[in-house]
């Protein structure tokens, strides 16, 4: 499975939920497969999608899906202890898994021998694993948080640029969450 | 009041209420009183750059975040402090215990101690530097209403012998 086709099928389960996705090509294929306020796309500071869905999701009551990687999880690991020891019922971290820094030309990580599903269950967490398919109405229905590894294949859809600049992709968000449309 | 209470009120004041922290010798006692605060949320975390994460996702469900750190930490979130709060013009109150200044017992705080300024400048990150508990209580609040209207971090420098 592509990862945009990865990121489609998670698509159609989510409506109310709130979604923080990775830096690079990932937010672009979010953006081309479905644009929403509920999304707030990274253009920076790679590591960072799981420790902005913490702090989301400790500070209000909405569900709350980050899309992020493999490259990007091992970046900032400490991440998944804080998040397993802060408890958030209300997050679901997906990492889909190409085993490659996929928006640099491929390179490869450390994902194909060192597995991140059996990291996060040593930390403590509740796991999904997913190749073909993706069942992510069960995800849904568990209570957080929880680590759903998917893998997907190397490589990028070619989509263009989000069309948006960062403080308006803050300022949508920001509405949505805080509802003062 | 002492200097930990100052920060504390001055936090308080501003009404932050969200807070992440690495500890340092000096922000021990000021950690303890913010873990006590039933108003506020106190996240530790395991890395600086990672507690700007989070407080970044808290801001932007509404609440007034504040990272409790040492200098030192403030090299390991450069990036995060431009490609995410610079880029998207997000605020936060950075309290930093400032080692490597006068009165530094240990000489491996001095290279990043000197460094700290310089870094924060390079990054257009504004800091004010209290030098009594009753200056901290005055500028801390005054300092979240620029970090606020500025949609940009502010730093508070506290050196050692503030402590």
């Amino acid at each position: 499975m592509q990862r945009i086709e990865a990121i489609r099928k998670i698509c159609q389960y989510l409506g109310d939920e709130l979604v923080i996705c990775n830096i690079g090509f990932p937010s672009r294929e979010l953006y081309q497969v479905k644009d929403s306020p509920t999304h707030f796309y990274m253009l920076g500071s790679m590591g960072m999608a799981s420790s902005i869905g913490l702090g989301l999701s400790l500070a209000q009551d909405r569900k709350v899906v980050v899309l992020d990687g493999d490259g990007s999880v091992l970046m900032n690991l400490g991440s998944l202890v804080t998040i397993y020891n802060q408890n958030p019922k209300n997050l679901v971290l997906v990492v889909l898994d190409n085993e490659c820094y996929g928006s640099t030309g491929s390179q490869c990580t450390y994902s194909s021998t060192t597995d991140l599903k059996k990291i996060a269950e040593s930390i403590g967490f509740q796991t999904f694993f997913f190749k073909d398919e993706i069942e992510f109405t069960k995800v849904l229905e568990t209570d957080g948080p929880v680590f759903v590894h998917v893998k997907v294949l190397p490589g990028n859809a070619d989509v263009p640029v989000i069309p948006l600049e960062p403080e308006d992709i803050k300022k949508r968000f920001m509405e949505e969450v805080q509802g003062k449309k | 009041m002492n200097s930990s209470q100052a920060v504390y009120q001055g936090i308080k004041k501003a009404g932050v209420d969200f807070v992440v922290s690495l500890p340092c010798v000096n922000l021990g006692r000021l950690m303890e009183l913010v873990e006590c605060d039933p108003e506020i949320m106190h996240i530790p975390v395991t890395r600086e750059e990672e507690g700007f994460g989070v407080c970044a996702g808290a801001f932007l469900a509404g609440k007034k975040p504040a990272i409790l750190m040492q200098n030192s930490g403030l090299g390991n979130s450069v990036n995060v402090l431009a490609s995410l709060y610079q880029l998207y013009r997000i605020p936060i109150l950075m309290i930093i215990s400032h080692r490597g200044t006068a009165g530094e017992f240990m000489s491996a705080q001095v290279p990043m101690g000197n460094a700290t300024p310089r870094v924060l400048d390079a990054l257009k990150v504004v800091y004010l530097n209290p030098q009594t508990p009753d200056d901290a209580l005055k500028l801390i609040p005054e300092a979240w209403i620029l970090s606020e209207a500025g949609e940009a971090p502010m730093g508070i420098l506290l050196d050692i012998t503030f402590w």
